[in-house]
């Protein structure tokens, strides 16, 4: 096996890991904070995708301005979704079948607005690829994995660090006495479902960077970032990231080593692996 | 207030379940309502889920044909309504809506899926009720065992070994034969077994396959694959990609500076890849294109103009007639065509006829004598030249002053 070989693919899988990272974050702080499992998650970083994709290739806004206006957007979305699950009391089952549902319109729409068809955004922004020695590394990847760890280690220091992270930290241990201090459960977690879907806009930008756009690939991420969430740790940014960084070198280093064909399998096999060592994780 | 909230909140959420569910079930396209005098023909395209990219196109072609059938004396003077459903992409849905159309809509005639996989679904429903089968795009002459099956996707009896020779045999006609191949394929059922016999077939012309790979479908990083490839170095990638694959792998070589000399994807995405500066000299199958000869007949000018119109109608980003749409409508003008030479509804008779006789269609002259009921090869190869498709290969059917570009 050649050892340049070995590194460009350990290369490519950090890169993947990265990305799932980002997709993965906004629904383990929700998971986590909220109680809530937001398959609606996956939508959002589509629809951000083909509004980035409408931006960018049809209106000729430059791409880094998109999740200007994009995350604040998606913030208010999520926000508006989060009251109506408050006010129909959808608890954490109920929020499965409700966001999936949510999904389900969000596909019809997409297909509605851009067809089926395939849609791949040519833009002349981040093209091409440094040499660091005998490797490659592509901007656009290197840019979104900067971008994914900024994020990750960021959500990591406000939960660690501020008030508001210690105030979510205590609002799921007890409520009850968390309320007691003046934590404002409601606003918390309009906050945290604001922030998802901000996150949500902001990997959705990079989905349409790096790959074409149909309304079903949504579906082709469940799995990988759902093996990513869970073997983080919920609400663990930093865990997110590891795991993500995990995923996706081990599946790089199946495709590489042994058959692409096996790739898919990795991340449910870590996850199984993880969750037969250490079954407390959720 | 609150309860008006409530009341409205509920009949939005009431409504949006319907239309859910109405969008899920109800028969769209060509056909609103059904009627006593028309002749029924049913049959589900994916309308939704990952193979919705392609089935759109074949749903745009069938109702072209439809309308032109009724614009005509229709079939046997009778109207014909064309029940479309939406399987989905999801070969089991397919397979219970098959049996609805045929028990409770009782349709006349069934339509083709997309997909072999979803073929392969529906034909024992067909089977069970007797139902003649005219698929657009199923490839696996060794898989069509039911005996009323035809397809329209005339790739001929052994397509793993005819396509892998005629890339050859394209590429050696520019005077380039090449010493290596690194095959990469999906592992679909119709690309893994091209790609398995591109491999027998290089073996048996002397050409080295440094490299062999399968990956599943849905593969998102072809990073490591790519990787690979660039590593190999082959004369000739032969990629066994549907849909959007060989874009992604593409892709993923230029991040590596790495361009194919020469690089053929099996049924991939013709928009993106033509559309792509990476898809330069790409070669692939067709069957047919909106090119001279094959768009030169007066049935071919109709279908391209009015396909055309609709496809932009229905807002496709890639709105050429090619080979995917007129899959689709061959196999309508083969239904047709047995059913006005019979002078029948009956099923058999026009599985009968069909075994015997050919059809004049858009993609050419089909036949269903060989096994599995599969005829003539009528393969062609095209290139990715100047940002458009040509056709270079067979020479009968080449693009005219089209050459193959080789490296």
């Amino acid at each position: 096996m050649n050892a340049n070989l070995l590194a460009q693919s350990a290369l490519s899988g950090l890169f993947s890991g990265g990305l799932y990272a980002l997709l993965g974050l906004g629904l383990s702080l929700s998971w986590r904070f909220l109680r809530i499992i937001n398959l609606s998650h996956f939508a959002m970083i589509f629809l951000a995708a083909y509004l980035t994709y409408q931006c960018t290739a049809i209106w000729k806004i430059n791409p880094y301005l998109v999740p200007l206006f994009l995350i604040p957007l998606f913030f208010v979305v999520a926000a508006l979704q989060q009251l109506a699950i408050i006010r129909f009391g959808i608890d954490e089952f109920g929020s499965i079948v409700a966001t999936f549902g949510v999904t389900i319109v969000v596909e019809a729409l997409l297909q509605l607005i851009w067809s089926a068809d395939f849609l791949r955004l040519e833009t002349d922004h981040l093209k091409g690829s440094m040499v660091l020695g005998s490797l490659l590394v592509p901007w656009a990847d290197a840019f979104m994995f900067m971008c994914a760890v900024t994020t990750c280690v960021g959500a990591w220091g406000l939960l660690r660090f501020t008030y508001i992270g210690k105030a979510l930290r205590a609002n799921v241990e007890n409520p009850a006495i968390a309320s007691i201090f003046g934590v404002q459960s409601r606003r918390l977690s309009l906050l945290v479902a604001g922030s998802a879907g901000g996150l949500a806009a902001f990997g959705g930008v990079f989905i349409a960077l790096l790959f074409a756009l149909t309304p079903s690939q949504m579906y082709s991420w469940f799995g990988v970032i759902f093996a990513t969430v869970i073997m983080g740790g919920l609400g663990s940014p930093l865990g997110v990231l590891v795991a993500g960084l995990l995923v996706g070198v081990s599946e790089s280093f199946a495709m590489a080593l042994v058959a692409p064909s096996w790739a898919p399998i990795v991340p449910f096999t870590l996850m199984v692996s993880l969750l037969t060592l250490r079954p407390g994780r959720i | 207030m609150n309860s008006f909230i409530m009341k409205v909140v509920r009949s939005v959420s009431a409504i949006t379940l319907t239309l859910s569910v109405a969008f899920v079930i109800a028969p769209s396209g060509a056909v609103a309502q059904q009627n006593s005098d028309t002749i029924k023909i049913g049959g589900t395209l994916s309308l939704t889920g990952p193979l919705a990219p392609t089935a759109a196109m074949h749903k745009i072609a069938g109702e072209v044909y439809v309308k032109q059938l009724n614009e005509g004396d229709g079939l046997h003077g009778r109207k014909v309504e064309w029940i479309l459903l939406d399987d989905q992409s999801k070969p089991e849905l397919a397979r219970t809506l098959y049996e609805r159309l045929i028990t409770k809509d009782k349709v006349d005639f069934i339509s083709s899926p997309y997909s072999a996989n979803i073929a392969l679904a529906v034909m024992p429903v067909a089977e069970r009720y007797g139902k003649a089968l005219i698929t657009s795009t199923f490839s696996m002459p060794k898989l069509s065992r039911y005996a009323r099956h035809f397809t329209a996707w005339s790739v001929g009896p052994t397509p793993e070994v005819s396509i892998p020779t005629l890339v050859l045999d394209t590429l050696a006609g520019a005077g380039k034969i090449p010493k290596t191949m690194a095959i990469v394929t999906g592992k679909t059922p119709a690309a893994d077994f091209i790609a398995a016999g591109a491999r027998e077939v290089a073996k048996q012309r002397g050409v080295d396959v440094n490299l062999y790979l399968e990956y599943e479908f849905g593969t998102r990083d072809f990073g490591p694959i790519a990787a690979r490839v660039r590593q190999a170095d082959p004369d000739l990638l032969f990629v066994g990609a549907l849909g959007l694959e060989g874009n992604m792998l593409l892709e993923a070589l230029e991040k590596l500076n790495y361009a194919p000399r020469n690089h053929f994807y099996l049924y991939p995405s013709p928009g993106p890849l033509a559309a792509s500066k990476l898809g330069a000299n790409a070669l692939a199958t067709a069957l047919f294109e909106d090119l001279p000869p094959m768009n030169q007949s007066k049935a071919a000018s109709d279908f391209i103009s009015a396909y055309r119109s609709a496809a932009a109608q229905a807002n496709l980003p890639y709105q050429e007639a090619d080979t995917q749409p007129a899959a689709m409508y061959s196999t309508l003008q083969t239904l047709t065509a047995a059913v006005r030479e019979t002078k029948s509804l009956d099923d058999s008779k026009i599985a009968d006829w069909l075994k015997v006789n050919s059809v004049e269609t858009l993609i050419g002259k089909l036949r269903f004598d060989g096994p599995g009921n599969f005829g003539a090869d009528l393969t062609k190869i095209k290139q990715v030249q100047n940002g458009k498709w040509v056709v270079v290969a067979p020479k009968g059917f080449a693009t005219p002053g089209a050459t193959v570009i080789a490296k």
